[in-house]
């Protein structure tokens, strides 16, 4: 018995055991029998503990270079540095699958852990919700070809194939469980949603105990979507951290209807408003996190990242049309059970504001949507697949955006129902005030006029950023007030005690930062492409660019050749920093040609030199197919092969004919090593031409800054009070109100 | 005017004002969007305006002022080959046997490809490597 | 078929560890919140955060006094409403 086999038992043994929570909690729900809903809880907890085993098992596969398991030999190598070698479990089809099933179950342990007091008649639905989505993923793993991370090989390679060189990155590294976590987050939501509709417990406790679960999902997905960006900011040569690529976009639409939601549902807790509205976005949300999943592996989308055809799409779209046909079924059927219990009474109040941010978000995400899926709508329409291509994104996306800023500034200063006739000037004046401060100053001193679009963006971003630094301000002045304790120490008190409003704020700030950033980066960038040969200069917006020298090495644990450049960046004539950009290649086989160097992966080594204000960026990219680099390369091969290949092949299955087979591949390979070396000198004697990108981008940096400030305001407002505290609280106003009662 | 109606004005509008910023949108995107055409499709009609032609790099060169040439041939008919002029940025993954997509215009019988509009795909992550080797046999057996 | 094998073992595991609660004489979650008690509990938290909210509203500026007392006035007013109910629920049990 092997731990593989006993890992691909306890993948079916976890299969059985959601298949059994699904029918216990059904049947405990029907029959209100709480014994059965406690045995299904139980199901889950198996799954989990089992599904924990599943993945130790396959890690201990890869750190131990077991090539007996096809993950191991498809994604690793025993040259692959750990951490990756960890990583890439989930760089697979049958890996991430059981990724997700498996964050499935335990985040579906904890709520079932948390509730399992609570919410009687709502928790078998949910239980089951979650129990039927975990028979989707196990059985997806067992049944789908495919996608079985247990599959052997026989017979057993002696090296496994290697993680792709482009995903040998930190972040590329933990950006897949990131995105699924915050896919598979929002199920836990999503199942109580169902659950309340089918028990018509339509009040706010569904939504108490699973809120902090949505603004997990929520941070998760941010950290996996700034992640990705990231990535692509500074591996690719290409420089830019966003196309509008269908799997990009699957990754946005879930983040800007969850956006929705836990705003949607503060209106819910205090005003027992927007009841449809919650549940529907709810299942929205969770219909595209699934929908995210679907389209990075259903190959029905031309996309950079489209992985191709595999047998796990057709059954993933089938579920999203479940769970959208299902929802809408019992939506509609609970409409009366979902009435409001008050209406928005002004326009000038918090409900109304998050009803127009709601409209926003989702008008942003039916736009992204559309375009996405529009290849697909054009080939229904005219017969003819056709593709948006970016700038259609932009020209919508950003009128949207502008907007969603604005409302980021307006919502924080107004109070629920209303605030105060005359209140009104003393908040927003000074805000707008400084915004209309800001755009005389940007008109005057810099040529943001020339992109209206990014000059509004400012306009309002600083009208925003000012609203909140007054919420602060007054918030702190407040609390100094009753305590007297110093500025600083008010602030931070008034922010622990009022986590969600100023978590909140925080993560407003942030994005605001981010947008900003976006705006800028993508208005006001300076690019070029030059070709240039050692000694030569360039100028790219207020940059100098020189290639100072070439240099090429060969690492041979990694089997990479690199070619790469010295170049100094000055500005005003001062050096500002020397960067070193190259390009790697890794070698595609070990046929022993020149050639296959160049024909296996090639990534690139990008220079930045960066600060607060912009990022100086650049890549590149040495020219092989100059006619001189292409003659010796194809001359190098044909030599190689006309010295090391008799002319009658041994025969390999004969001992002697192996050893022959060997000692041939030994001396292709040293003759390759020795043509790589002169290549390698012909590159540092500056004969081959190098195409540098360049690139200028304002305050890119405070994308990853304002992202970063949003995940820790919503930390801070995902964090718990202590009970204690909260009873306290309560007990409180308990006391108080007793007091009243008493005289009432 | 009483609450009730006031609400339902505010909720027509709204609505209206989804609706036709919607047709607005599905207008715009018919004329803004490119036909994704495969060489066979290019060959057998010259279209009008631009279009995403898709195929497999058969053969590539890089040209003394940088822009290259290759040609792409139709992943379904392999025979069906278009040459392509391109200038601009060439993604990391280029090269010969791998997929990609460019935008550009149909010149006797030549692709123009607009500048930058070049797209590689990935390789698949998950295709099973495994799977495509003769040699080796994958056992799903219990 | 190890597999197999092993499998069914995990699985009679399994289906030993879920079965506690069925059996007789199992201590059933007696202490389960009764649906309508925690509905009253859900409205009355929430009824305290508006009281919370309406007070930092008035601290920071967005309410006048005299609105605050009002609106302060009419939440506790409610929360009473409340309290009475959750009250009647406990006498009737």
């Amino acid at each position: 018995m092997s731990s593989i086999d006993a890992g691909f038992a306890c993948l079916i043994a976890a299969f059985v055991a959601f298949a059994y929570g699904a029918a216990a909690s059904i049947w405990g729900g029907r029959n209100a029998d709480r014994r059965w809903v406690d045995s299904a809880r139980r199901g889950v907890y198996a799954a989990a503990i089992l599904l924990t085993l599943c993945v130790v098992v396959l890690e201990a596969a890869f750190l131990r270079s077991d090539f007996s398991v096809a993950l191991v030999a498809d994604h690793s190598s025993t040259t692959t540095p750990t951490l990756y070698k960890m990583t890439a479990l989930w760089g697979s089809q049958g890996g991430s699958i059981l990724l997700w099933a498996w964050v499935l179950s335990i985040a579906s342990s904890g709520v079932l852990f948390a509730t399992r007091h609570k919410h009687r008649e709502v928790v078998p639905w949910a239980t089951a919700v979650l129990c039927g989505l975990g028979i989707f993923f196990t059985g997806l793993m067992l049944l789908a070809g495919g996608a079985n991370p247990f599959d052997r090989l026989s017979p057993v390679p002696a090296e496994g194939l290697g993680l792709n060189p482009l995903l040998r990155h930190p972040a590329m590294a933990i950006h897949p469980p990131m995105l699924y976590s915050g896919y598979v987050l929002f199920s836990i939501p999503f199942a109580f949603a169902i659950g309340a509709l089918v028990a018509r417990r339509l009040d706010t406790s569904w939504i108490r105990s699973t809120r902090r679960f949505g603004l997990l999902a929520w941070i998760f997905l941010s950290v996996g979507i700034l992640l990705g960006a990231g990535w692509s900011y500074v591996e690719l040569g290409w420089g830019g951290y966003w196309g509008w690529d269908p799997v990009e976009n699957a990754s946005l639409m879930p983040w800007l209807v969850g956006t929705a939601f836990l705003h949607s549902i503060m209106v819910q807790e205090r005003r027992g408003m927007l009841k449809v509205w919650n549940v529907s976005l709810i299942c929205v949300t969770f219909a595209l996190s699934l929908l995210g999943t679907f389209l990075v592996r259903s190959g029905i989308l031309q996309s950079i990242h489209a992985f191709g055809e595999s047998t796990v799409g057709t059954p993933l779209l089938v579920l999203i049309a479940l769970v959208l046909a299902g929802s809408t079924a019992l939506i509609i059927s609970r409409l009366g059970d979902l009435r409001a219990e008050r209406r928005v009474e002004s326009m000038a109040s918090r409900e109304a504001v998050f009803l127009v941010n709601n409209v926003l978000l989702i008008g942003l995400a039916f736009i992204i949507f559309y375009g996405t899926f529009f290849p697909l709508i054009a080939e229904a329409v005219t017969g003819e697949r056709s593709t948006l291509a970016a700038p259609w994104f932009d020209r919508y996306v950003t009128p949207l955006a502008i907007l969603v800023v604005l409302f980021t500034g307006i919502g924080p200063l107004l109070a629920w129902r209303q605030i105060s006739a005359g209140r009104a000037l003393r908040l927003f004046g000074p805000p707008v005030a400084f915004a209309a401060v800001v755009l005389v100053a940007l008109i005057a001193f810099t040529d943001s006029a020339s992109e209206p679009g990014a000059l509004i963006m400012f306009t309002f971003a600083a009208f925003a950023l000012a609203g909140l630094l007054g919420e602060f301000v007054r918030g702190a002045t407040a609390q100094n007030a009753l305590t007297g304790d110093g500025w600083a120490l008010s602030l931070g008190r008034v922010v622990v005690r009022n986590r969600r409003r100023y978590g909140g704020y925080t993560v407003h700030v942030g994005i605001i930062l981010a947008f900003v950033s976006i705006a800028a980066s993508s208005s006001f960038q300076n690019t070029d492409d030059v070709r240039m040969l050692p000694g030569d200069s360039t100028t790219v917006g207020d940059y100098e660019l020189t290639y100072v020298r070439p240099e090429a090495y060969r690492d041979f644990d990694e089997d990479r050749l690199t070619f790469g450049s010295v170049v100094e960046v000055r500005r005003d004539g001062e050096l500002v920093e020397t960067l070193t950009p190259s390009r790697n290649y890794y070698s595609s086989s070990s046929t022993g040609t020149v050639r296959s160097f160049f024909e296996g992966e090639a990534t690139s080594e990008v220079g930045r030199s960066g600060g607060a204000a912009e990022d100086f960026w650049t890549a590149m990219r040495p020219d092989l197919t100059e006619p001189a680099i292409e003659n010796f390369i194809a001359t190098a091969d044909r030599r190689i092969d006309e010295a090391t290949i008799p002319e009658v092949l041994p025969d390999p299955e004969t001992p002697g004919g192996a050893e022959a087979m060997r000692g041939i591949a030994e001396a292709r390979s040293e003759f390759q090593g020795l043509a790589i070396t002169n290549l390698e000198e012909r590159f540092e004697n500056g004969e081959i031409p190098v195409d540098f990108r360049i690139n200028v981008n304002p305050l890119v940096i405070w994308i990853w800054v304002g992202g970063a400030i949003g995940v820790i305001g919503g930390l801070i407002a995902a964090w718990p009070t202590a009970s204690a505290k909260r009873r306290r609280v309560s007990d409180v106003y308990a006391a108080r109100l007793a007091k009243d009662l008493g005289r009432a | 005017m009483d609450p009730d109606r006031k609400r339902k004005i505010r909720l027509v509008v709204a609505l209206s004002v989804a609706v036709l910023l919607a047709t607005a949108l599905v207008w715009t995107s018919f004329n803004a969007s490119t036909e994704a055409k495969s060489p066979s499709e290019l060959l057998a009609a010259t279209p009008a305006g631009a279009v995403d032609a898709y195929g497999k790099v058969v053969t590539e060169e890089t040209l003394p002022d940088g822009s290259r040439e290759f040609v792409i041939a139709d992943p379904e008919d392999t025979s069906q080959t278009v040459p392509v002029e391109y200038e601009g940025q060439v993604p990391d993954p280029f090269r010969e046997g791998r997929d990609v997509i460019v935008t550009g215009l149909m010149v006797d019988g030549t692709l123009v490809a607009e500048k930058d509009s070049l797209i590689t795909k990935c390789p698949s992550k998950f295709s099973d490597e495994a799977e495509d080797d003769p040699n080796i046999v994958i056992d799903e057996s219990l | 078929m190890e597999v197999a094998l092993i499998a069914l073992f995990v699985i009679a595991a399994v289906a030993l560890f879920v079965s506690i609660p069925l059996r007789p004489g199992a201590e059933s979650s007696k202490r389960i919140e009764d649906p309508e008690g925690a509905e009253l509990e859900a409205r009355k938290e929430s009824k305290y955060r508006e009281i919370r909210d309406a007070e930092l509203d008035r601290e920071q500026g967005k309410l006048s006094q005299a609105d605050w007392a009002r609106a302060d006035a009419e939440l506790r007013r409610e929360a009473i409403e409340i309290l009475r109910e959750i009250d009647a629920l406990e006498e009737r049990k």
